[in-house]
């Protein structure tokens, strides 16, 4: 059983979905992602939680050119490849409410979009890598604009440029690194080997770097983003902000640091990329207090929670890997709540301003239930999910430097009152004439939300399992790279 | 045969490349500066024969015959050539009553 | 007994859930006993294991689960059960169950029952995590957990904006400290290798590191507790929590939770006996926010408003003593504060049932005969706080005073300053409230009743609780044995021994109390003159006052203060970094790339004008400077 079976299974789905009408489509859809989703689960059930890779594919793919079909899983792919596929079902089924042109072609774009994720996210070969990479935005760029809203065209073309030409640079990184492999092979194990000078390996990460901060985003690299969660359709968004930002933290983890260790230690490229992440947490923590409208909100509000993320990460350490891969799958989980809420409060009221809106907990109380539960996860409340990285990424950030600690802390502060403002803004107070009718959640909404907040209390209460998964791969990982920071000069 | 390259090479090389050079450049300056389609043409025809007589003359110079077969080559393509431009040329003067470049401006008139 | 104990904060969350979850379905009744029933049971279940540590002297340690592990550093899900955690127990399940009972009368007639009881179940269990935590990281679930449940019943009635906007306040404050705490949870990790009590506190003092790292831990954590124990400057918080129903602020905002900073405090003695430094600033910042919130409430004219400043002020006094040192009197002073300041929230309750819901005092007046018992139990909870002997204040309140006179009697000075202040704005609230005239509306005067049994009966057991809860702590000079602090004394063994501080002689002890008692008295009769004798009355909102009362009355500005420093700018920086930094700076750059390439191709395109000449011109120009380039390189 390798890899390959996880791949290629939503690519066939695609091809097939194509083939049903636009009515059953979404049927179909949610099939072929559950399917995924068991045969993922059949992976992890025969996952051994060490620190070697496993399911593994090798497969001449352009030998002439050392190109490989070779990808595996790890314990940090075996997150990825579980938020990946534990998602997509749950997205599948919060449009199930909404009828959507073409709706077959929609649904084969995502399933398209969740293979290249996953090829990304288990990809051992720089090339297949970088295919992924790029067969997980063209997806994502229809689906962005054929069916986004009214500026969409707009916006996703600034989109498409802007990651475009990111990951562009990163290919010329990747190339150069083949030219530098005696072997000339793309291979990612010969990658970590290569014998670079210092200023080779600064060009390397500042390449792989620009990448990865556009996909995540990274402040100062964030503007697309706001602009395309807000006119991408509700799905396009949570493929966006749940799974595809989190190729670039993966790319960062895996493609990056490892790569350039002696570089990274040495020439203070940590210290440029922390500050970077960690003004992004506050600069976008106190954009979002002002927001008016809530989807906007919410971008912002990702834009600091992957900052965090990303400043545990480049902190790099044992407690804020594990911290980053725990907050990963959270986040994903969270912010996918989010945005379907606001999905279901602008599909029923044709608004996301907030300000238009107040009193919905009286007249909605179970929708209240799941808002207030999500926004808990997400201001990272102990018992929910959000606590146990955000509690790793501080100290995974503290254990480098105190004041960036003290910094990226003060997102629990600013997230608690932008999430609480919004809450209350939203939810609490009298209902006006527009929220008065609000309908409470109800058939497939309150499946989704039910799993959401399921999903925010187990992880919150019992954590083990996931970290488990991730801990000798990280141990092994940090280990080799803090080994490295010390070595001789090349 | 031996008479011929005798005499051509009575000739030093540097009297063929200067007389090459200057007819190719009277042929770029005419192309330059003239605005009928078939003097340009003609100074065209300049530059290419200049340069086949540079080919023939090195070919003799270094006992090649490559160079030579390359002449005729060269004055076969610009036969085509010329039957291929004249014809378009024509073809202009029927649309434009001129065959002045400057009217040619347009991509479609 | 001790596979038992999990069970104490599994049944409130139990009750959490079936409340929750039967909310519309139950009926008040089920909701209402099960509720209450659930905490009785752990009740019970705390009293049988205070007994038994009672009984052994030894705690317990029990370990639910692993909660979460990195490598080799794990983080349970532990429980300790000490002499400090073990009463704790008893006051927030006691307290906690008599406050339930009260409530089903109090909110018997709001949509929100079952709501109410379920987060009211969820209070109390996290307020048991908080306390049962044997480690930081357990406790600050407990931490974070209390002030989601305080945002959940402050703003019960989230329909009032203003009720929503003091729970978001709150919640927020409370995370100031939060990250305070968390702070000092990471420095603890990297000094001590442990998060858990036990290895802390045993190698607390015998690490090779001098005072610098306690002081900062113990600032860190500090911090956590100005921000839950609503200390300076985070105190703003609590007062507008009273927009909850008044069994939240009894039990929440009087009794247990505002006291964790406290718990926190003397359950981490060592670290902070450690670092001399952080119990000057403990010390300062206590004193400094019991006379403050003590002046604010001596104008206030809601009565709960009143209470809350005046929790404030005891939480302050509970601080100033766990600054000099003395931790046993802080923790005594938390218990018998839990026993009156309950018992006064409630009692207020019961007026404000009474009254329909009026809470200004201006409103009230002449109660004393239609509610007889509530006017008993409250004139009980009065001279409790006010530190009058027997009643329960008096022994902690004291103990602490002594403590600070020890340690500092200008401090001493302001201290009994204080308790005079308390006295007369306590007495103030009791006369103006049950003396003199009604002075609500005939309607409301029609409507006035005693409340319901299960109303009165949780006042009469606290008035009891609050007369003789001071037994449990009887100085020596007074002839006493203080059992309590014969029975914390394990806990805070290894401080005592580090004290360096002078104690006081029997006699000087005496003199004090007696100083305080006749402050305490002098203030009753001035509030007995002015509101009873005179029937002074507070002036209308609208009136005049003089400059130091207008100070008063508007809490010295500190949220006006608040607004303007912080609340507005940064507002206006999220405006401005949105409107101009990000659409205008970061934004623009990136469309500056795109409008660049865009011009410079309209440029660009102005070349291709099909002038075949130029072209040719062109061609020729390019083809002859490659040749020079070639010629003068070569």
């Amino acid at each position: 059983m390798t890899v390959s079976l996880l791949i290629f299974l939503p690519v066939i789905a695609a091809v097939l979905v194509l083939f049903f009408k636009n009515s059953s489509a979404k049927h179909a859809a949610l099939f072929f992602s559950l399917a995924e989703l068991v045969l993922a689960g059949v992976f992890l059930s025969k996952f051994i939680p060490n620190a070697t890779t496993q399911f593994m594919i090798v497969a001449p793919w352009i030998p002439k050119f050392g190109i490989y079909f070779s990808a595996g899983i790890d314990g940090i792919s075996m997150i990825m490849v579980l938020l990946s596929t534990l998602l997509v079902p749950l997205i599948i089924l919060t449009t199930y409410r909404h009828q959507y042109k073409n709706a077959n072609a929609f649904y084969a774009l995502i399933l398209f979009m969740q293979a290249g994720m996953l090829v990304v996210f288990t990809a051992l070969d720089g090339f297949l890598f970088y295919v992924g990479w790029e067969a997980a935005l063209i997806p994502i760029y229809f689906i962005c604009s054929l069916w986004g809203g009214q500026n969409r065209i707009k916006v996703t073309i600034k989109f498409f440029l802007y990651t475009f030409s990111g990951s562009l640079i990163m290919l010329v990184a990747i190339i150069y690194l083949y030219l530098q492999s005696p072997e000339r092979t793309y291979d990612l194990a010969h990658f970590y080997n290569l014998h670079l000078t210092i200023s080779q390996q600064c060009w390397v990460f500042w390449a792989f770097f620009l990448a990865f901060a556009i996909k995540m985003p990274l402040f100062p690299f964030h503007t697309w983003q706001p602009d395309t969660y807000t006119e991408a359709p509700s799905a396009g968004t949570m493929m966006l902000s749940g799974i595809m930002l989190k190729m670039g933290v993966y790319g960062v983890i895996r493609w990056l640091i490892p790569l350039v260790p002696q570089a990274y230690d040495r020439n203070q490229l940590w210290s440029v990329a922390m500050i970077l992440s960690i003004t992004g947490i506050i600069y976008a923590s106190i954009i979002a207090f002002k927001q008016k409208d809530g989807k906007r909100l919410v971008a912002y509000s990702s834009i600091a929670h992957v900052g965090l993320i990303a400043a545990g990460i480049f902190a790099w350490s044992y407690f804020g890997l594990q911290g980053a891969m725990i907050q990963m799958l959270s986040h994903g989980i969270n912010v996918v709540g989010m945005f379907f809420i606001w999905e279901i409060i602008s599909s029923r009221l044709n608004t996301r301003q907030i300000s238009e809106l107040g009193g919905i907990a009286k007249v909605a109380p179970k929708f209240a239930i799941a808002f207030l539960i999500i926004t808990l996860g997400t201001v990272a409340l102990p018992l929910t999910n959000g606590f146990i990285g955000e509690f790793l990424l501080l100290a995974g950030i503290f254990s480098i430097n105190l004041w960036m600690a003290v910094f990226a802390g003060l997102t629990m502060i600013f997230g608690a009152v932008y999430m609480l403002r919004m809450y209350k803004s939203v939810m609490q107070g009298e209902t006006n004439a527009l929220t008065a009718v609000f309908a409470d959640i109800s058939g497939s909404e309150k499946l989704v939300l039910g799993i959401i907040c399921a999903l925010i209390i187990l992880i919150g209460i019992y954590p083990q399992p996931i970290l488990h998964i991730s801990d000798a791969a990280v141990k092994q990982l940090v280990e080799q790279t803090t080994m490295k920071f010390n070595e001789a000069k090349p | 045969m031996k008479t011929l390259n005798d005499s051509i090479q009575a000739i030093p090389l540097n009297h063929y490349i200067l007389l090459c050079s200057i007819i190719f450049s009277i042929g770029v300056i005419g192309v330059l500066v003239r605005r009928n389609a078939i003097v340009i043409f003609m100074s065209i025809e300049l530059m290419l024969n200049s340069v086949n007589l540079l080919l023939t003359a090195f070919s003799v110079y270094r006992g090649d015959a490559t160079g030579q077969v390359f002449v005729f080559f060269i004055m076969a393509l610009a036969a085509a050539e010329v039957a291929v431009g004249l014809a378009i040329i024509v073809m202009i003067y029927r649309n434009t009553n001129s065959i002045d470049i400057n009217v040619l401006n347009r991509l479609k008139w | 007994m001790n596979n038992l104990i999990w069970l104490i904060p599994i049944l409130p969350l139990a009750g959490f859930v079936i409340n929750g979850i039967g909310r519309n379905t139950l009926s008040k009744g089920v909701i209402g006993f099960l509720g209450s029933f659930l905490v009785l049971v752990s009740f019970g279940i705390s009293l049988a294991v205070f007994l038994q540590v009672k009984s052994t002297g030894t705690p317990i340690n029990v370990t639910i689960y692993d909660w979460f592990a990195i490598g080799d550093f794990h983080f349970q899900f532990a429980f300790l059960i000490d002499q400090l955690s073990s009463l704790m127990l008893l006051i927030i399940t006691g307290v906690g169950f008599l406050i339930h009972l009260y409530s089903v009368g109090y909110m018997k007639d709001d949509a929100g029952f079952g709501k109410f009881f379920s987060y009211l179940n969820l209070f109390v269990f996290f307020m048991l995590l908080l306390v049962m935590g044997s480690n930081y990281v357990i406790m600050f679930i407990g931490w974070e957990g209390v002030g989601l449940c305080s945002y959940l019943l402050i703003g019960f009635w989230y329909t009032n904006p203003a009720y929503a906007d003091a729970a978001k306040k709150a919640f927020i404050m409370n995370r100031i400290g939060d990250l305070g705490f968390i702070f000092g949870v990471f420095l603890l990790i990297k000094y001590f290798g442990s998060t858990a009590f036990a290895d802390v506190f045993s190698r607390a003092g015998t690490q090779p590191f001098a005072a610098a790292p306690y002081v900062l831990i113990t600032i860190l954590l500090f911090v956590g507790a100005v921000g839950k124990s609503a200390q300076l400057p985070l105190f703003t918080w609590l007062p507008d929590a009273m927009a909850g129903p008044t069994p939240v602020s009894a039990l929440i905002h009087a009794a247990t939770m505002v006291t964790a900073g406290v718990y926190m405090v003397a359950r981490s003695n060592i670290l902070f006996t450690l670092a001399p430094v952080t119990m000057h600033i403990v010390a300062i910042i206590g004193l400094a926010t019991a006379v403050v919130a003590a002046l604010i409430a001596l104008t206030q004219t809601d009565i709960k408003k009143v209470l809350a400043y005046s929790t404030v002020s005891q939480l302050g006094y509970m601080f100033l003593g766990l600054g000099v040192g003395a931790y046993t009197g802080a923790f005594f002073h938390v218990l018998t504060h839990a026993f009156f300041k309950a018992l006064l929230f409630l009692g207020a309750g019961s007026v404000i049932h009474a009254c329909s819901g009026e809470q200004d005092m201006r409103n009230m007046g002449g109660l004393k005969g239609k509610l007889r018992i509530t006017f008993i139990t409250m004139l009980v909870g009065t001279l409790a706080i006010s530190g009058i002997p027997p009643f329960a204040g008096f022994f902690s309140k004291d103990e602490i005073l002594a403590h600070v006179f020890a340690a500092s009697p200008a401090m001493y000075a302001i201290g009994v300053l204080t308790a005079m202040f308390t006295s007369f704005y306590m007495f103030r609230l009791l006369y103006l409230t049950f003396y003199g005239k009604f002075r609500g509306t005939h309607e409301q005067e029609h409507h006035l009743h005693e409340s319901p049994p299960n109303m009165t009966v949780p006042l009469i057991v606290l008035a009891i609780l609050s007369l003789v809860g001071g037994f449990i702590g009887i100085p020596e000079s007074l002839g006493g044995h203080h059992w309590l602090a014969q029975y914390l004394a394990p806990v805070f063994q290894k401080s005592a021994a580090l004290f360096t501080g002078s104690t006081l002689s029997g006699s000087t002890e005496i003199t004090l109390m007696a100083v305080s008692v006749t402050g305490a008295i002098v203030a009753l009769v001035y509030a007995y003159m002015k509101y009873v004798k005179n029937g002074h009355v507070p002036v209308a909102d609208t009136a005049k006052r003089s400059p130091l009362a207008s100070l008063s009355y508007h809490k010295f500005y500190f949220d006006e203060i608040y607004d303007t420093l912080i609340r507005k700018p940064l507002d206006w920086l999220s405006e401005f970094a949105y409107n101009y930094i990000e659409k205008l700076g970061i934004d623009g750059i990136v469309n500056g790339f795109g409008k660049g390439s865009m011009d410079a191709s309209r440029g660009l395109r102005l070349l291709q004008s099909g002038n075949v000449g130029f072209y040719i011109f062109m061609m020729v120009v390019g083809i002859v400077s490659i040749l020079m380039y070639l010629v003068i390189k070569f």
